[in-house]
This record gives structure tokens, C-alpha cells and sequence, in this order.
């Protein structure tokens, strides 16, 4: 795990939820008037089944610090199965990204179902706490670099 | 080029207490292809609506963004306006600045911050958005409704008289649920049976509903409009039609100890039985747990003493498959049991009983005749301790919530016992008397003034057995926190109401959400008390949370009402938010290389192959094919598909990228 203690650093992160369970969990969360951290911005997908892992690989590209990737909990998809398929996704793209250098750490895969409005901001709270002490997120960038051909004087 | 409309909304002071709406709307103002960015107190109402209908046709625009709320709640408002003043209404997205960032953030630059970029996101999505058309689907103007209890019962009848057809399945062998165990109900004190046995037999004659009892649901597919149900009909050991229902096998069978469900295990039933005496249908099952012949292989005295021959004990579970265009969920509530109270010998002494037993005892047609006499030695007990809040509103059980009914019950507990013995003392030990419905209060005031029921406000910390008596210690907190011991003959508990057994099961059969309790969730608290997330899933009564007599009929009425509602269209309008395939022009046709991931990855089976071929009916290619009718839009083929040939309409590839950067570029 990278570590950095700047505790002034406010990771940016994206969290991509599905809209039947944590959408509306993160909603309850607003009802309930639970407080968390700003740093989290929501993207709405319907299923965690249709969120393509590259679109992570784009969002570090584009500077965030850390992921978010939230569905309904086994078995309770309103689709059946799109959560077990992203789940089996995400283990494979997991041992990926620790194979290319990069930090699972900064990807939080969790359920948080329509019900759990309370459970959505501790997720939120927590990760975000975890991708601060990470710092910032420069992994991605530097394997852009590396990857670059550079020219030899 | 685009054109888009941006319209924040100050939900009163929901939104702008902790976000500055209108440093938004300026911001956003300046945002590439934002032609018009306002904010206004309440978007919703009618003259919010009416600046966004004007917005359209005054500046042409292209896309609108409604930034307020959750468009799980207004996006069908925002659309439905769109729609009028003649855009497309899948150009207009919502931007949610309430549930998302004005209630959960403390008023600050950084809100105001996150409130912009979550509108410059949905900009950039909205500028990608496509004109789309909703899809029709036909109805099937069928109604399966799950749980034959007082909830099923007038649900089914509600949308059998509205003209439509109804399947009752319910688990038990006879319809009538909770409400055919109780003795009188509150606050009129009218007996239970007497109001429910007509409903039950009006179910089971009306012309409209098909009953399947001894059933339960085996699997559900499809969606609104088109559900198939499979239904599996458990084994009742028994041909219905040739049974008449006579109970001469009931009296032979020499099997007579069984404790009977029904009863709350107070009474006794035989092998093969009907549940109670008025059981709808009125035709004996075998339990087969229990039955001599499944255990030792022989007995078979039903089958000989049968007049009509109608016993079967090969008789194998079967099923039927129901196509139906709505679900309505009534599978009620049960009451904790097993020995959750050792602090009060619940399961370890016989006069310990919950309130469910004690309407078993109160019952006239219950295994007392109606005495109230202990289940330990059938004495009349002089003093009965009634403690309510057994479990519920204790975190420590794990149940947070008020189980809500009894308090009512535990009253009338008192009153009835108080009825039928004069000398009798009732006590009840509670932590706060909740009688909110019409005529609950001055029922409880009866029971206090004129019934004499001795109310200990504190709780009950110990339940033991001496010399015969059980002493209950509690605390009276209302004197000062003494304590108080009372020699009791019997204690009744107001065990909490829970969700009934193989709620979760069924919810995931169904795909319907449901809360930690295991209760079914709603669609929204207020506005959709009585729909689930899944369209075309409705619920009534307990199984949504505990809920009283007049609760729960109101509530199957409404979700009756919805049914009728829907089944009022020959067609369905759905949204058209579902996989494609793309294509292009010859020689490609498509980027689909035909590797088929996507077939099995589909939860409905909505993708099959598609042959395209040159003029002579050469194939040439071939390809995946999504079925418009049958895809859900979950996305799993979009994401599985390797050469990013399959996209889903509203949530494209496109758009989801251009959210991506637009959230993080200016971040």
C-alpha cells in the first residue's frame, strides 16, 4: 500500500453505483439527512453488471484518487445476476491492476442496498479516509510515462 | 450543436441552505452548449414547469437538465414537460443536488462546488442523450397474488370485481392467515371469524379467482405485464375433486397428537386435517411428517374409511405455470417465537404464552371453548401479567422498531380476560401505550377505567417459577424506579411482530428489495406506500411492516386499485433504456465479431443470433441480436461485449465516459 500522511489531501473519487440498490440507498442516506465527506460524486448506472472496468482505468486517467464501485448485495440484484457477473469482473480486473503496478486499494468494490441509507455514507465515509492516507494518485500517470519512448542523448 | 437548458431548483430551502444555487446556475451558464441556466424556488411546481416548457421553445433547445431532486422522484414530472412543450423526453436528465449533496453535506463552498460538478456531468450526458420512442408491450390481465391472508384475501377480491383475473396462491392448507387465529379484534371487540370466514368463502366462489392453497411460488420470470409464474402445488395426498370434504378420514386417523399450528400448539390435530373448521377450501391434507404410513409404510385407514376414494399416497408435487401482468405480495407478518426470552422462561415454562396463543385461548371456537384456562394445568389464573414490548423497540434483540399492534392487542387481552374472569387481575407491564388509530385511545382508557387493568409503566427484567406462581420482577418507573414483584398464573408476552418466514427467499425470487428485518421495501415511504422497486410488484399489508386490521385492508385496496389501474390499458408503455447491437454499413455491417459472450451472460434470455445475408441468401455474417421485448436493460452483455458492439440506450458508451471526464476535468 502506497502511504502518504498529507491530512490536508481531499482524494477526488467516483463512485459508480447501480440504480435499484445503492442509487437508492445513497438516496436514503439524503432522506435521513446522514452527513459524509463531499469527495464522493455519484455516477448512475443501472446494473454494477454494465459498469465496463476500463471506464475505472479512465477515471484515474482523468485524475481521480479512488473508486467507488457499489450494487445490490448476492442475490438480491434487480437483474438477476448483473452484480454476480461485475463481481467475477472485478476479481479478475483486481489481479490485473496489482499486476500493472497499480493499487487495489484505491478501488472499494461494496454492496449497499436501497434500505442501508446509513450503511452508504459509512462506505463513503471509510473510503474516503482510506484514499486520503494513499494520497494522491499518480500510478496511473507514471505508467503512461514509463510506457513513452524516450529518446537516448 | 447543442443547446441545453439548465434549471436548478431551490426546493424551498431544501437545496439552497446548504447550496448556493444561484453561483450554480451562473456556473453552469458558462458551461460549453448551456444556452440557458435559471434557478427557482420550487422547479416542480407548476410555473417551474412552465419556465422549463417556455425555456424549450423560446431557445429551441436540444437537451434539458433538471437540477433538484432525485429523478427516482421527479424525472417522470420533468419528462412528462418536456414532452409537452414537444422535446423528446429522453433529452431531459436530473441532476440530483438534494438527496446526493444538499442533505448530506454541511453548507459550504465545497457543496456549492460538488452541486456544479454533478450538473456540468449531466450536461455532458444530456448533450449525448438520444431522441428515444417508448416501446409497447401487451398486458396480461392476470393477477397473482401471494398470501391467502386477510391482505390477500381483499386484494384478490378487489381485482376480481374489478372485472380482471385473479391466482391466490397461498403455503398453508386453508386461506384466512393471522386474522382467522384471532379471537375479537380492536377497539370494536367484534369476533374475528364472524367478519373474515365470508371473505374467505366469497374467494373461494367467485367466478374470477382460481385458489391454489398447499402451494408456493416456485420461480417468477418476465417482467410488467408479462410475469410467468410457476407455481408448485405441494402434495396434499388427496384428489380435491373427488374429496367432499365429509372429515370422516379426520376422525379415524389414528394419529391424534400432532400440536396444531393453528392452535399455537395448545390444541391437538391428527396426521390428515384441515387446519380449522372453517378452512376455505374445507378438504384435509396429509402431513406427511407424521402420517404412519409415510413413516412405517402402512395404516392407510383414510384411504379405507374415504367414501369417494379420494386419497392419494403416491400423489407427487406438481405445478402450473401462470402468465400474469401484475404480482401482488401479501405474505403478512409472524410473531417471534422459539426461547428468545430466557430472562422470561418463554419455552421453558408452559404458562409463559405469546400473544398469538392467548387469542387461541380467548377463541370460542379455540381448544378451550373460549375459557381462559392455563396450557400447564387448565386452572382459571387469578392474576395474568401481560408484558408488552417483548422484543420489540430493543435494540439489544435486534429489533428497533415498534412492532405497533401491541399495544391495541395487549389491551384487549386484558379486557377479554377481564370479560370472561370477573375476579381475574390483569397487569401489563409497558414502556409506552401507542394508540393512534380512531377509537384506539379511548379503548385503552376503557380497558384502564373501566375494566380495571393495573398499567405498570417499566419493564419486566425476570420471569421465575415459585411454588406454582410465577413471580414477574419488574420496576414500576413511574414510582420512582421501585421495584415490583407480582405472583402471577400466567404470563403473556407481546413478542414482537416479524417478517414471515421465507420473506428473503421469495424477495429474491422476485427481485424486490427488502429492509434488514426482512420486511419488503416500498418504492418510496410516502408517495408509493404500496409499490416495490420492480414494476409490476405490489405489496399489501404486514409483509411490508406490521401493520393492524384496518392498516392492512386499506393497504390491499390500494395496491388492489394499483393492479386494476394497470390492467385498465391494453398496452404497456415501457421505457426503451435496452441493449443494441449496432451496425453499420456493408462490407462490416457490424463490429459484432460473433464471439456470443453475451448469450449466456443474459439474465433473460433476450440475445439469439442474427443472420445477415447478401441479396441471393448468402450468409454472409452473423451476428448477436437483442429481443426489444424481452431486454430488461441491465447492461452485463454491454460490458462483457469485447469489441464494444452492444451499447444501451440512455447509459452508452459515450455518455458514460463523457460523465467520467466531466465529473473529474474541472474537479
Amino acid at each position: 500500500m502506497e502511504t502518504n500522511n498529507t491530512n490536508s489531501f481531499e482524494p477526488k473519487v467516483v463512485a459508480f453505483v447501480c440504480n435499484w440498490c445503492t442509487y437508492a440507498g445513497a438516496d436514503l442516506t439524503g432522506t435521513s439527512r446522514i452527513k459524509y465527506a463531499t469527495n464522493v460524486k455519484i455516477i448512475r448506472f443501472p446494473c454494477t453488471g454494465r459498469i465496463d472496468f476500463m471506464l475505472l482505468m479512465k477515471a484515474f486517467a482523468n485524475g481521480a484518487d479512488g473508486i467507488i464501485i457499489s450494487g445490490c448485495h448476492p442475490n438480491d440484484c434487480h437483474y438477476t445476476s448483473g452484480n454476480f457477473h461485475a463481481r467475477r469482473r472485478w476479481m479478475i480486473f483486481r489481479n490485473l491492476l496489482d499486476f500493472i503496478g497499480m493499487d487495489v486499494n484505491r478501488i472499494v468494490f461494496s454492496w449497499v442496498s436501497a434500505a442501508e441509507g446509513a450503511k452508504w455514507a459509512e462506505v463513503v465515509n471509510e473510503s474516503v479516509d482510506q484514499f486520503r492516507q494513499l494520497g494522491p494518485a499518480t500510478a496511473y500517470q507514471k505508467l503512461i510515462k514509463n510506457s513513452e519512448f524516450q529518446e537516448v542523448e | 450543436m447543442a443547446r441545453i437548458g439548465v434549471f436548478i431548483c431551490h426546493c424551498g430551502e431544501n437545496i439552497s441552505a446548504t447550496v448556493d444555487c444561484e453561483k450554480v446556475a451562473k456556473v453552469a451558464s458558462e458551461f460549453p452548449g448551456v444556452t440557458v441556466s435559471v434557478d427557482y424556488k420550487y422547479m416542480c411546481s407548476d410555473p417551474g414547469q412552465n419556465m422549463v416548457k417556455e425555456a424549450i421553445l423560446e431557445h429551441n433547445l436540444t437537451g434539458v437538465v433538471v437540477s433538484a431532486c432525485s429523478p427516482r422522484m421527479h424525472e417522470p414530472t420533468f419528462r412528462n414537460a418536456c414532452a409537452e412543450a414537444g422535446l423528446n423526453p429522453f433529452l431531459c436528465e436530473m441532476a440530483n443536488i438534494r438527496e446526493h449533496c444538499s442533505w448530506v453535506h454541511e453548507k459550504s463552498d465545497a457543496t456549492t462546488d460538488k452541486a456544479i460538478d454533478i450538473v456540468r456531468t449531466l450536461v455532458e450526458k444530456v448533450k449525448r442523450n438520444e431522441a428515444l420512442a417508448p416501446i409497447y408491450v401487451p398486458i396480461t390481465k392476470t393477477a397473482v397474488v401471494i398470501g391467502g391472508g386477510v391482505a390477500g384475501i381483499q386484494a384478490s377480491l378487489d381485482i376480481a370485481d374489478a372485472g380482471h383475473k385473479v391466482v391466490l396462491v397461498e403455503r398453508e392448507p386453508s386461506i384466512g392467515g393471522h386474522m382467522s387465529q384471532l379471537s375479537e379484534t380492536f377497539p370494536t371487540l367484534d369476533c374475528s371469524q364472524c367478519i373474515l370466514t365470508p371473505r374467505m368463502v366469497d374467494v373461494a366462489r367467485h367466478p374470477n379467482i382460481t385458489l391454489y392453497t398447499y402451494a408456493e411460488i416456485e420461480s417468477v420470470d418476465g417482467s410488467i405485464g408479462n410475469f410467468n409464474v410457476k407455481i408448485r402445488l405441494k402434495s396434499k395426498s388427496l384428489d380435491e375433486k373427488l374429496c367432499t370434504g365429509c372429515g370422516a378420514c379426520i376422525q379415524k386417523c389414528p394419529v391424534k397428537k400432532i400440536p396444531s399450528e393453528f392452535e399455537q400448539g395448545l390444541g391437538k390435530r391428527t396426521a390428515i386435517y384441515v387446519p380449522f373448521p372453517q378452512a376455505v377450501p374445507n378438504k384435509p391434507v396429509i402431513d406427511r411428517v407424521n402420517c404412519t404410513y409415510y413413516i412405517k409404510g402402512k395404516c392407510k385407514v383414510c384411504e379405507i374409511v374415504c367414501p369417494t376414494k379420494a386419497i392419494r399416497f403416491d400423489q407427487e408435487d406438481s405445478f402450473v405455470e401462470v402468465q400474469a401482468g401484475a404480482l401482488l405480495l401479501a405474505t403478512g407478518f409472524d410473531v417471534l417465537k422459539t426461547n428468545f426470552f430466557p430472562e422470561y422462561g418463554y419455552g421453558k415454562y408452559e404458562d409463559v404464552i405469546d400473544g398469538l396463543a392467548f387469542e387461541r385461548l380467548a377463541s370460542a371456537s379455540g381448544p378451550t371453548k373460549g375459557e381462559i384456562r392455563r396450557p400447564s394445568d387448565g386452572e382459571i389464573p387469578k392474576k395474568i401479567v401481560f408484558i408488552a414490548c417483548a422484543g420489540s423497540r430493543d435494540p439489544a434483540k435486534g429489533i428497533e422498531y415498534c412492532s405497533k399492534i401491541c399495544c391495541m392487542y395487549t389491551a384487549k387481552h386484558a379486557m377479554l380476560y377481564k370479560h370472561k374472569v370477573h375476579e381475574g387481575t390483569p397487569y401489563i407491564f409497558y414502556m409506552d401505550i401507542r394508540a393512534t388509530g380512531k377509537m384506539y385511545e379511548e379503548f385503552v382508557r376503557r380497558a384502564i377505567e373501566e375494566d380495571e387493568v393495573k398499567y405498570i409503566r417499566g419493564r419486566v427484567s425476570q420471569v421465575y417459577e415459585k411454588n406454582g406462581k410465577l413471580i414477574v420482577r419488574g420496576v414500576d418507573t413511574l414510582l420512582m424506579g421501585q421495584a415490583v414483584e407480582i405472583e402471577a398464573d400466567m404470563v403473556v408476552l407481546a413478542t414482537a411482530g416479524i417478517a414471515s418466514p421465507g420473506s428473503e427467499e421469495l424477495a429474491q425470487k422476485l427481485h424486490v428489495s427488502y429492509d434488514k428485518h426482512k420486511f419488503f421495501s416500498e418504492a418510496h415511504p410516502k408517495l408509493k406506500p404500496v409499490e416495490t422497486n420492480t414494476a409490476g410488484i405490489f405489496l399489501a399489508g404486514a409483509c411490508q411492516s406490521t401493520k393492524d386490521i384496518p392498516e392492512t385492508v386499506a393497504a390491499a385496496s390500494a395496491a388492489a386499485s394499483k393492479v386494476a389501474g394497470l390492467f385498465s390499458n391494453d398496452l404497456l408503455k415501457r421505457d426503451p433504456l435496452i441493449a443494441v447491437v449496432k451496425k453499420c454499413a456493408p462490407p462490416l455491417y457490424s463490429s459484432c465479431t460473433g464471439c456470443f459472450m453475451c448469450i449466456p451472460v443474459c439474465p433473460y434470455q433476450a440475445i439469439d443470433k442474427e443472420e445477415i445475408k447478401d441479396r441471393s441468401g448468402n450468409i454472409i455474417k452473423t451476428i448477436s441480436h437483442i429481443n426489444p421485448g424481452l431486454c430488461q436493460g441491465c447492461g452485463t452483455c454491454v460490458a462483457f461485449c469485447k469489441s464494444k458492439s452492444i451499447d444501451i440506450l440512455g447509459y452508452n458508451h459515450d455518455q458514460v465516459c463523457a460523465e467520467v471526464e466531466a465529473l473529474l476535468n474541472e474537479w
